[in-house]
């Protein structure tokens, strides 16, 4: 699934379009803590977090995630967002909790 | 380009700059991948260098970053001005964190910034001095 067909499936809010949609979505990854994720988060996967600062943006962007999910309902500011516009990563947002959420994401790969 | 020589780049990263933490990374990642580097190599020293960059922001007073980027690698030198670190050895293990509870409620502190270095790294080297400052160099290969 590319990030194009994650959006057209509208099973989140698109909160950011990074207008990368032919990237091909590899999996699903859950995580909060940065270092963590940094480390471990796939290459094109969808991140689903609850962690909504610009740092998880910027680990997004250096460990090459295809798309990330706020999950929770979290709210993503103003900073947030156009840090998500500058580096080009699609944003998402879910009522669902992280495990729901993913497993939504999950079944539609 | 030869072996020897290399193309430098010098980043200054500021305590507390958690706003523009990652933008050296950022840089260097974008620098290399211009360069057709081989991604999984870039994906390393993205890692490693945003782990440096983090813990600079996080713990040191401030620092510099200097990179020379090789035909055959990348050398990372990341030197800050303290407070410096008592005990490599315990720092070095997963999980071990100094990190204050703000930057906790950031997502960092997991104890996994140095492993995370180490693990990158074709070669890694930790000095430290409490009251003087800490120096890690990190060598990654591109084959």
């Amino acid at each position: 699934m590319t990030i194009k067909e994650l959006i057209d499936k509208n099973i989140f809010t698109l909160l950011n379009d990074g207008e990368n949609h032919d990237v091909a979505l590899t999996g699903c990854y859950c995580c909060d803590l940065l270092s963590i994720a940094m480390g471990h988060a796939p290459e094109g996967c969808i991140w689903i977090t609850v962690m909504n600062n610009v740092n998880t943006l910027a680990v997004a962007s250096l460990a090459e995630c295809g798309c990330v999910v706020l999950a929770c309902d979290v709210v993503a500011d103003d900073a947030f967002l156009a840090k998500a516009k500058e580096q080009g990563i699609t944003v998402f947002r879910s009522d669902l909790p992280v495990f729901d959420a993913a497993l939504k994401a999950y079944n539609c790969l | 380009m030869s072996c020897n020589d290399s193309l430098h780049f010098q980043y200054v990263v500021s305590k507390d700059d958690f706003t523009h933490a990652g933008s050296a990374s950022s840089d260097v990642k974008n620098k290399l991948k211009k360069m057709n580097v081989d991604a999984s190599a870039v994906r390393k020293v993205s890692i490693a260098m945003y782990e440096g960059e983090i813990n600079m922001i996080i713990h040191a007073y401030g620092g510099t970053i200097d990179v020379d980027i090789y035909e055959d690698r990348i050398v990372m030198c990341l030197k800050d001005t303290g407070p410096g670190i008592a005990n490599i050895e315990e720092a070095m293990q997963e999980g071990f964190s100094t990190a204050p509870a703000d930057v906790i409620n950031l997502g960092f502190g997991a104890g996994m910034g140095l492993p995370n270095m180490r693990a990158n790294s074709d070669e890694f080297n930790i000095e430290s001095e409490v009251g003087v400052g800490t120096t890690v160099t990190m060598t990654i290969y591109f084959t």
